[in-house]
């Protein structure tokens, strides 16, 4: 039985139903007057302020750190540096056996060392009794430094990437037939370089830690995607037990990613706490961020695409050359989506790495394919261009029936329904296709289509739910919000499959005191927690059913579940309304107070027993289905044909990702990754000085992502078929939007100005 | 020429006496004089309403209104503010705005949402004074100048000093339009 | 940031006697430069003297038609005037480019007139930075560079100077009022700020005692059809890469009168006299405009990555003279 079964049972007449309507967020009033609480908002007796002190070179030793100025400053409580610091229990080696031991953000033992690994890492933390005292200190210590040569400069480095190797979660080199021979024998081909610069996440609310010790036991409030992840992390790194480590999270202000891994900040905040004997509150500056949270990598592609007169690609090549840290990264997997796209008869894949003496980089929104689909859609359009094909027309020549790369099936794919609707959404039709052609008095007008990809996961996720006399569901399960609209949604899926109201479900979530959640990150936690949600409630049906056949009285006496159905808050017979019972009358009349169902178990056996039934699950889903969230984004743009400045007018993106539960909270998901594209592709880089390392634009004045005037209308469609193979049909929706906008940026700039730009940003200069 | 007794300047290090209107309340504070607005309101007042995106005045996440203007709290020094009615999202009280929000999902995160509310608030007076913006046209030697309608392009430069990087940016602007209909 | 002594001056002469009497002070108006220099280590005065109660917040119109605008007029406040709107647009529309809603709710015009550079090696203490520095160097020349001057530019500093207000000042030939101990003085807004030359930390004609008081703009009839082009890298919210503040008065075809100012490209509002002086009197249209700016821009130093500002420039130029001439709306 699919879970898509357990929720829809077939019925006599509609129930009223919350999935699929565009529900208000359930936390829309505490985030709209100001009530909902962040990491650095928890008041604490006798709270303490920290601030860290960057290291100034790329490679090094320290060799002396004066903090003699910085302990005087009143108010001062500790200088923490590698001289006095606490030893750190070793961190786990990174492994894919154990997606836990991939948390850390870097290998570094923070302050447990003189060596300096990158420009910016943190040297001393300055703990305070108030945040500007930490501040001023932090200003006054002075550190010198025997410098070491450091390879910090990607351009110059890129000569000498090696070839990644694939593991358990990502492969090495994919390839089908002879690709480099077909492209050289293809009537038509484009082989292009493509480069894409360093991003950052950028969200809004400052990475931020509120630490407190009570003997060994810890708690700490952390803006983290990953609260699982970080209480076993910080267990471990000092050296105490986990069940004595609890970390909240309720909200979490926005991560993409750059809050999935554990940074410098919140150990040494711990540490902090634990040195100084009180509560310490470490809350980043931006420019801190900068320094100790990693960002994109920076890469450079080939995408080279060979197809026959009929525009039916012979092959197609992707290769790319990204970079990690000499002390952590995972390599970004820029061509994930390549294999997946196009019914090309040759293909291959292939990636590559430097490794330089720079922060690690980490996840980002849709690491690979967002960068990846660039390349490759920008390359696909300029194929179009060789071919004189529209360039929906060329995709669609090529859409595949099969996963391209191996004959697998798609568990379901509706790319082209997708572009069909997109282009009559946006009016594709008007669009003429020579570039330079399309005006709208003195601004030069472009139009420029481009495909979204991203392939759904879903990890294990714990949970529990109670359902009590008085007729209420309490849903625990200790996900983040960060903006999904985690417990709107969930809230949703509950009161459908149980058959109660929305008002009458509570979802806990934000601490690991309750059942363990996956961490927020690669479009999973929606599906995940939905999985054990719809058994959670699967369970829970069952009880209720067992406690009524008690009772002579019951009118479910002798009836079995897959008769009934979870409707006006109890259950009754398929196709007879008036035949059933009300939760509320079962428990009452059997003298319960609730009835618990729970999914998953968050200690010993049960921990690993989850562990390996996700891991087959994984590779089993793997083996049989290729499936993927997928779209076309439809954008108009402006030039100014004197200064190059580009306006983005228009944007259509129409979207396959399965059953959509919440068409507000996912069209806003969507578009917030078309926004972030739109920075992606318009404005957005982190300057490193080749030179030193050093990051020279740690803020949000100078590195630029998109203000209000940036973004226009951002129409939303879906194509809304369940995906079958996933719970209730869902994908996870969170990364999928990004994925395809710069291309689809480039090409409407290119059918704008006959300009190709294959290097982001597509600043202004490049266009004069 | 001596100094006026009020300009004798206290020795640095030490702390003085704000006195502060805040959302109604008189509140009387100890601060050392960097102490910006903002983290006069979040870590000595505890209304954690107003957020710290950047701590650069690049962000908006701290707009808060003083006096009825909307400005950045973290570029300012909270002893400026002596005397003057300062307003955060804990005191804004028509609650029409905050549920156009929420009917228009203006938000995702939820951090930036305090500063784009009270941004908007004084955004919207801004314009009843008949403020002009960036993408306001007016022709050369009008003489009388004419309102700007308050379009959605018109919106969208007067809250360009809103970052959302969650990208709610097109649910707050019909939350606003709606508003101001 | 470092601890620091506050002062609250109520009037005039106790602000100028009390910076008399701290030579390492500041005096602070709506903070939205200096709070934010002051966090990043790069001021650190010992004394900050707010002004922000003095009663320099008029604006009034002179006899013949001039304007005069007290320091402590806000940039909002000044963008929505009714004397500025009509009789110097350029002037408004430079205000309300710049910044945010927010922070020209707070920043003053004599704080405008005194905005440092935006350039990220002055920003981070640990590069080398004449400017902020003396005698340390210059990592932005061989660095980032983008956002930087191609005019006035010295081997010592390319820093740009960032305020799009002082743009249209220098367009306008704005007077500088200043007071100290010593008395008034008037500075011409071209005389305000340096050029770099060996010497990049100094940036303005004002000594350490002064305060601005006001500044005054000239009757000037052809300011009432002129305008500000700001070009950025995003459409709000971002510092010129370009700007251009013109006025043009076109008679029979000719040109009978011009002003014209470049920001985003020099290392002070760059008043664009050689230009001007190619236009005056010169047939209105492309031919000229393009003529004009190639003059001006003549003497500009690119480098591998601000090049493209004076090609950027020119075109700007240009097409800002076009809109006004009414060939192009």
């Amino acid at each position: 039985m699919t879970q898509t079964e357990v929720a829809s049972p077939p019925r006599s007449e509609a129930k009223e139903l919350s999935v699929g309507k565009p529900i208000d967020r359930v936390d829309g009033t505490a985030k709209t007057t100001g009530t909902a609480r962040f990491s650095a908002e928890y008041p604490y007796p006798d709270l303490a302020h920290a601030a860290l002190v960057h290291a100034t070179v790329a490679r090094g030793r320290i060799t002396a750190i004066d903090t003699a100025d910085a302990s005087a400053v009143e108010g001062v409580l500790a200088v923490l540096t590698h001289e006095n610091a606490p030893a750190l229990k070793p961190a786990l080696s990174p492994s894919p056996l154990n997606l836990s031991s991939m948390v850390s953000g870097t290998s570094l033992d923070y302050l447990n060392t003189d060596e300096v690994h990158w420009n910016g890492q943190p040297v001393a933390v300055v703990v305070a009794e108030t945040l500007d005292a930490a501040r001023h200190a932090a200003l006054l210590v002075r550190v010198t430094y025997d410098q070491l040569p450091a390879t910090v400069d990607f351009a110059a480095e890129e000569k000498n990437a090696t070839p990644v190797k694939g593991d358990l979660i990502s492969p090495g080199e994919e390839k089908k037939g002879d690709a480099e021979a077909a492209l050289a024998a293809a009537p038509v081909s484009v082989d292009l370089r493509f480069t894409t610069p360093p991003y950052h996440h950028n969200a809004i609310e400052p990475h931020a830690t509120t630490a407190a010790w009570d003997g060994d036991r810890l708690t700490v409030h952390d803006a983290t995607q990953s609260i699982d992840w970080v209480r076993k992390h910080l267990a471990l790194r000092f050296g105490v037990p986990v069940a004595g480590v609890r970390v909240i999270a309720p909200y979490v202000g926005g991560g993409f990613g750059g809050k999935g891994s554990v940074w410098a900040g919140t150990i040494l905040a711990a540490m902090a706490a634990r040195v100084t004997g009180r509560p310490v509150r470490m809350v980043l500056t931006r420019e801190s961020i900068y320094h100790t949270v990693g960002g994109r990598t920076p890469s450079a592609q080939r995408v080279a695409l060979g197809a026959d007169a009929d525009g039916r690609m012979t092959a197609l090549i992707h290769t790319s050359v990204s970079r990690i840290g000499r002390i952590g990264g995972r390599p970004e997997p820029v061509t994930a989506a390549s294999g997946h796209l196009y019914d090309a008869a040759t293909i291959l894949l292939q990636q590559n790495i430097v490794e330089l003496d720079l922060l690690p980089n980490t996840f980002m929104r849709a690491p690979g394919e967002s960068i990846g689909t660039f390349a490759l859609e920008a390359a696909v359009d300029e194929l179009a261009g060789e071919l004189g094909l529209d360039p929906i027309e060329l995709r669609m020549r090529n859409e595949p029936a099969k996963n391209p790369l191996d004959g697998k099936d798609f568990s379901n794919r509706m790319l082209r329904e997708a572009y069909a609707l997109g282009a009559e959404k946006f009016g594709w039709s008007r669009r003429t296709p020579q570039p330079g052609s399309m005006r709208d008095g003195r601004w030069l007008v472009g139009m420029g289509v481009a495909s979204a990809y991203h392939p759904p996961v879903q990890l294990n996720a714990n949970i529990t739910v109670r359902l009590s006399v008085d007729g209420t569901v309490v849903v625990r399960c200790g996900f983040q919000e960060m903006g999904m609209g985690g417990a709107t949604v969930q809230g949703q899926i509950a009161a459908d499959a149980l058959g109660v109201p929305l008002a009458s479900v509570k979802v806990e979530y934000g601490d690991s005191e309750l059942p363990i959640a996956p961490m927020a990150g690669g479009a999973t936690q929606t599906a995940s927690v939905a999985t054990a949600l719809l058994a959670a409630c699967d369970k829970l049906k069952r009880s209720m059913l067992a406690l009524a056949r008690r009772s002579g009285e019951s009118p479910l006496r002798g009836q079995r579940l897959d008769r009934l159905e979870a409707r006006d808050g109890g259950l009754y017979q398929i196709g007879k309304p008036g035949v059933g019972e009300k939760y509320t009358d079962i428990l009452g009349r059997a003298g319960r107070p609730s009835v618990d169902a729970a999914v998953g178990s968050d200690t010993g056996l049960g921990a690993v027993a989850g562990q390996v039934r996700f891991m087959t699950k994984f590779l089993r889903d793997r083996r049989r289905w290729v499936k993927a969230a997928t779209g076309a984004h439809f954008c108009e743009v402006r030039v100014d044909p004197d200064t190059g400045e580009v306006r983005v007018s228009r944007w259509v993106g129409s979207f396959d990702v399965g059953t959509v539960i919440n068409p507000k909270t996912a069209s806003s998901q969507l578009r917030g990754g078309i926004v972030m594209g739109i920075g992606m592709a318009m404005s957005e880089q982190t300057l490193i000085d080749p030179r030193t390392g050093r990051i020279m634009n740690p803020s949000l004045s100078e590195y630029h992502v998109p203000v209000h005037a940036d973004v226009p209308p951002i129409e939303i469609h879906y194509l809304n078929e369940p995906d079958p193979t996933m719970p209730l049909g869902l994908r996870g929706l969170g990364e999928v939007g990004i994925t395809g906008v710069a291309a689809a940026l480039a090409n409407a700039v290119h059918h704008a100005t006959g300009r190709r730009v294959r290097d982001l940003p597509i600043t202004l200069d490049k266009l004069l | 020429m001596t100094l006026h007794p009020e300009v004798r300047p206290r020795p640095a290090g030490h702390t003085m006496e704000v006195r502060l209107r805040v959302n109604g309340a008189d509140r009387t504070l100890q601060l050392a004089p960097q102490v910006s607005l903002l983290d006069a309101l979040r870590e000595h007042l505890g209304l954690m309403g107003t957020k710290k995106g950047c701590d650069q005045g690049a962000c908006g996440a701290c707009t808060v209104l003083a006096d009825g203007e909307r400005i950045n709290a973290c570029l300012t020094l909270a002893v400026q503010y002596t005397g003057r009615e300062i307003t955060t999202i804990e005191g804004v009280t028509d609650g029409e705005l905050q549920r156009a929000f929420v009917r228009h999902d203006g938000f995702q995160c939820g951090y930036c949402t305090s500063g784009q509310i009270c941004s908007a608030i004084g955004m919207l007076a801004e314009h009843a004074a008949g403020m002009p913006s960036a993408v306001t046209e007016h022709r050369h030697g009008d003489a009388e100048l004419t309102d700007a309608e308050l379009t959605q392009a018109e919106i969208r430069e007067r809250m360009s000093g809103n970052l959302c990087r969650c990208g709610a940016y097109n649910g707050i602007v019909d939350a606003i339009q709606e508003v101001a209909r | 940031m470092r601890s620091f002594a506050y002062v609250s001056a109520p009037d005039v002469a106790s602000a100028i006697t009390a910076i008399g009497a701290s030579p390492n002070a500041k005096f602070i108006g709506g903070g939205t430069n200096l709070v934010d220099l002051m966090r990043e280590d790069i001021e650190t005065p010992d004394t900050v003297i707010d002004i922000t109660r003095l009663p320099l917040t008029g604006i009034e119109e002179l006899p013949g038609g001039g304007v005069r605008i007290g320091a402590l007029v806000r940039n909002s406040h000044l963008a929505a005037d009714r004397l500025i709107r009509t009789r110097y647009p350029m002037l408004s529309q430079a205000l309300l480019s710049g910044a945010s809603g927010q922070l020209r709710n707070m920043a003053t015009v004599g704080g405008n007139l005194l905005q440092r550079t935006r350039c990220a090696y002055f920003y981070d203490s640990a590069a080398a930075c004449n400017k902020r520095e003396p005698g340390s160097g210059c990592d932005a020349i061989g660095g980032f560079n983008r956002n930087l001057g191609v005019l006035g530019v010295s081997e010592s500093c390319i820093a740009t100077n960032p305020s799009d207000m002082c743009v249209a000042l220098a367009a306008l030939d704005a007077i500088v009022e200043v007071e100290s101990v010593r008395g008034t003085r008037r500075i011409p807004l071209a005389d305000f700020h340096r050029l770099p030359g060996s010497t990049p930390h100094l940036e303005t004609e004002l000594a350490a005692d002064e305060l601005v008081t006001a500044v005054e703009l000239p009757a000037l009839p052809v300011a009432a059809k002129s305008r500000y082009r700001k070009v950025r890298d995003r459409s709000s919210y971002a510092f010129a890469l370009v700007s251009v503040a013109a006025a043009l008065d076109v008679r029979d075809g000719m040109v009978s009168e011009v002003r014209l100012a470049l920001g985003g490209v020099a290392t002070k509002p760059w008043r664009a006299h050689e230009a001007e002086r190619i236009l005056l009197g010169a047939p209105a249209g492309e031919e000229s405009y393009q003529r004009a700016a190639a003059a001006e821009l003549s003497a500009a130093v690119g480098r591998p990555e601000n090049e493209f500002k004076i090609e950027l420039a020119r075109r700007a130029i240009v097409a800002t003279l076009r809109a006004l001439d009414g060939s192009v709306a």
